[in-house]
């Protein structure tokens, strides 16, 4: 009873992550580029969905498309012109200059929107609930979020499987040079693949937003959470990103169900172990898709 | 169709290629054989554009190409076949073919056409590209190549490290290409093999020609003295 409910609440919040973690493993997956300003892309757009909602007087789920599209053209302008810079033989560059990003979005925040802490409202559905038997209650907004992530998740898997814009990244991550030889534009890809990355930044923003009271500098703490589900799901497939998801949003409810000071610590321990046991993730990825 | 005019190459501070002089017409086979070193990959490099150099110094239908990135020549229509195959090892057979059409040049090959040249691909289509014996490797490679539609094949040792059977069966199905009108580069270390599958026959020597002429006419010791210099 008491677990059952721990573990099926841990799957709903590994929903959440899994939404973090996909627009991270996007951009790495392609070009090997770590974006460290990810978690201030994810506030950055909940602040958008908060400005355009209130702008239209429309709930945040109505103004989402918009925020996507914005967010789409900013992630591909992005990547063109500075991204694409940072790419090379050093790995210090992207991280360097993504850093620099992510304090630039943090404090024009601060500027424009002052310290107070926001949330995004969308009418009630936050705290609805289906009752199931067994003295179970899964919340309407954690299975919308999860159920989300399932279908970014699909959504992801059939572009990179079963198109030639998929078969392009997936060429380009492997080998730069020889997918030039077929004629792929190596830098316009980035910019798409950054472009898709955003799109589902936005979604997860908007989940984001929804759950959590946030403010301009908590974003490290998504981008954190993001990282350690993509290194616990490997990079072999998104199914593995959101399985990483999944058994961080378990671990941490575990630790909370033990005691509320552990939550986050254990979903850290359970990054750490299989950092340690299983570096390459639970589907690495040589295991081709 | 391409001239290529006084044509330097530098890796860093080592220069490569010292003023060299090539070109191919339409449907034309050319050997371009020579020692380690000599420059034949840096030559083929050049061409792809995967090494740059300067404006006029690779012209190809009249276009001058030499500054232009690699994945717009391609789509222009050269193509090459890597030293070393560089087969994408996370995509599949059929991908890996498919990769090869990412350049959107239409013409005679077709998935259905490169399976009919090379048909222990279409068996192993769904397997890992990383899976297939050396000799299937070179015939996806070839495949991947043909699957753009060039108008000039680039074929970058495509016989080193396979079985003398298999190579008979890769350059069998090089004729086939030739007959569909394609002009092909091919870089060689076997002399018997290159004059016996070519018009025209190119000697690099420490990135300079020193020896041009057709297949049949050159005599063995000519090419030997063009290869090794002495």
């Amino acid at each position: 009873m008491g677990w059952v409910d721990t573990i099926v609440q841990g799957i709903l919040l590994g929903g959440l992550f899994a939404l973090f973690a996909l627009g991270l493993a996007v951009i790495y997956g392609v070009m090997k580029l770590i974006n460290i300003a990810h978690g201030d892309f994810i506030v950055l757009g909940a602040y958008l969905a908060l400005g355009i909602s209130g702008a239209m007087h429309r709930s945040p789920f109505v103004v989402l498309p918009l925020v996507i599209v914005v967010f789409m053209l900013f992630g591909y302008v992005l990547q063109r012109t500075i991204l694409n810079r940072t790419l090379g033989r050093d790995l210090l560059v992207p991280l360097v200059v993504t850093y620099g990003i992510s304090v630039v979005i943090q404090n024009v925040l601060l500027q424009t929107t002052s310290a107070d802490s926001r949330s995004l409202k969308v009418g009630g559905i936050e705290t609805a609930s289906i009752s199931l038997p067994g003295g179970l209650a899964i919340g309407w907004l954690p299975l919308i979020t999860l159920l989300t992530a399932l279908a970014a998740t699909a959504l992801l898997e059939w572009i990179f499987n079963h198109t030639r814009l998929g078969i392009a990244f997936r060429a380009a991550s492997d080998d730069r040079e020889t997918a030039n030889l077929m004629g792929v534009d190596d830098l316009r890809l980035y910019g798409y693949a950054t472009a898709i990355a955003l799109g589902v930044v936005a979604v997860a923003a908007l989940f984001m937003g929804i759950k959590f009271e946030f403010t301009p500098d908590i974003g490290p703490n998504f981008l954190l959470y993001a990282f350690e589900a993509v290194v616990i799901g490997g990079l072999g497939s998104f199914w593995g990103t959101f399985l990483g998801g999944i058994v961080l949003g378990v671990a941490q409810a575990i630790g909370f169900a033990l005691d509320p000071g552990w939550g986050i610590l254990l979903g850290h321990l359970v990054f750490l172990a299989v950092l340690v046991l299983r570096p390459s993730g639970l589907i690495p990825r040589s295991s081709v898709a | 169709m391409l001239q290529v005019r006084g044509l330097t190459a530098f890796y860093g501070d080592f220069q490569a290629l010292f003023g060299v002089d090539f070109e191919i017409d339409d449907g034309e086979r050319v050997a371009l054989v020579g020692a380690n070193g000599a420059g034949k990959s840096t030559l083929l490099r050049s061409i792809a554009g995967t090494l740059r150099s300067t404006r006029d110094a690779i012209v190809f239908d009249g276009r001058p190409i030499g500054d232009v990135p690699a994945a717009e020549v391609a789509r222009l229509g050269i193509a090459l076949v890597p030293e070393g195959r560089r087969l994408f090892p996370s995509l599949t057979v059929e991908e890996n073919l498919r990769a090869g059409g990412l350049g959107d040049r239409h013409g005679p090959w077709t998935l259905e056409r490169v399976y009919e040249l090379f048909p222990m691909l279409r068996e192993k289509r769904n397997a890992s590209a990383t899976a297939l014996s050396g000799g299937q490797q070179q015939m996806c490679a070839i495949g991947r190549a043909l699957m753009a539609n060039p108008r000039l094949l680039l074929c970058d040792e495509i016989s080193l490290g396979l079985a003398p059977a298999v190579v008979k069966q890769v350059y069998a199905a090089l004729e086939q290409v030739c007959a569909a009108g394609q002009a092909v580069v091919l870089v060689e270390q076997d002399v018997e093999l290159a004059r016996s599958t070519t018009e025209r026959i190119v000697c690099l020597l420490h990135g300079r020609v020193t020896l041009s002429g057709r297949s049949r006419e050159l005599q063995r010791e000519a090419i030997s003295h063009a290869y090794f210099g002495v």
